[in-house]
């Protein structure tokens, strides 16, 4: 959130405003405290039903679209990252549990490129239209998410989840969960969402089959965020 | 999209999906689908399931059903951005169509 802000001040002048979203089934209260400490001037919004996710056709986050500036979509949701994030200062203790050492091994894996990412966006701000990262609208629907009929199933059932989950019915909300992941594993907003609600920290439990070290552990760290495709 | 019965608020669908219903059938940017709907006639999520391909899914114990997305291939049916309203902080709704006439990156991200 704050190398969104810092770019933002970089490149409003120019022409460029940036949206934010929370995708949060939580709501104004999960996001508050990341937003508050950003101090962003751009708009910050929450999306509690996700339905960004859906319109948008977004599995993962942080994710990226670029509009032009008559609306049109020129590049659809792609991993996004304003900056490179810092790394530990120092090594974990030797008496870390070995599930500490292993998700440690598996981020430093994860592929992300914010240098060539922002550079696009800079690109972009330049020539607009005639920047090579601007796609056509062929394009943009191309490279847009696979949806199917199981993809389709799949966020009807994960809308019925979270609204379920809202609702204060959490136990009518899982098998649509379950479902959801089933329909599409590919997709980590429905994991990493549903399992934040048995354990913050997305570890091993008994109402899901993955968590998340597991599940990118049978992907590959390395196609966790897919390579951006300029 | 949840509801509690197959009949559909057309505004809300249009506001919820993307898809307008007109005269000539539901449409989304450049494409319409035709519903052949007798005039006022109500919309029943079934009509619109089968039509666009929009998977319906029942929860008896809730007794409600979820109006899944089109499944017609891919994720964005046209280049053409929704018309998203969001709240803030403050529950200020914001219409990301009030940002015409700029560039914007939208950045999805997430507490969890």
């Amino acid at each position: 959130m704050p190398g969104w802000q810092e770019l933002r001040a970089e490149l409003h002048p120019r022409g460029l405003e940036i949206v934010t979203v929370a995708l949060d089934t939580g709501g104004a209260d999960a996001a508050r405290q990341w937003i508050e400490a950003a101090r962003p001037e751009h708009p910050s919004l929450i999306d509690q039903a996700h339905v960004v996710d859906e319109l948008f056709g977004i599995v993962n986050v942080p994710s990226g679209v670029w509009i032009d500036e008559d609306g049109m979509i020129v590049r659809p949701p792609e991993p996004a990252w304003p900056k490179r994030q810092q790394r530990p200062r120092r090594d974990p203790p030797p008496d870390a549990p070995p599930r500490v050492l292993a998700l440690l091994d598996v981020v430093s894996k994860l592929k992300v490129d914010p240098e060539k990412y922002v550079a696009a966006v800079h690109d972009w701000i330049e020539k607009g239209q005639r920047s090579r990262f601007a796609l056509s609208p062929e394009e943009v629907i191309e490279r847009s998410q696979p949806r199917g009929k199981d993809e389709a199933t799949a966020a009807a059932h994960f809308e019925l989840g979270q609204y379920l989950h809202r609702a204060g019915q959490p136990e009518l909300a899982i098998p649509h969960f379950r479902e959801a992941h089933r329909l599409q594993p590919e997709n980590w907003t429905y994991k990493r969402q549903a399992w934040t609600f048995v354990d913050p920290a997305q570890g091993p439990n008994d109402v899901y089959e993955g968590d998340w070290l597991k599940d990118v552990l049978e992907i590959g760290a390395e196609n966790y965020y897919p390579p951006l495709k300029f | 999209m949840i509801i509690n019965s197959l009949a559909i608020n057309r505004e809300e669908f249009h506001r919820r999906t993307g898809w307008e219903i007109k005269p000539e059938g539901a449409c989304k940017g450049d494409a319409c689908v035709p519903l052949y709907l007798q005039p006022g006639q109500q919309l029943d999520a079934q009509v619109l399931s089968d039509r666009l391909q929009m998977p319906l899914v029942r929860d008896e114990a809730a007794g409600l059903w979820s109006l899944g997305p089109e499944g017609s291939g891919r994720a964005l049916t046209s280049a053409q951005a929704p018309d998203l309203v969001l709240p803030d902080l403050e529950e200020n709704e914001f219409r990301l169509a009030s940002l015409r006439g700029q560039k914007v990156l939208l950045v999805a991200w997430a507490s969890w």
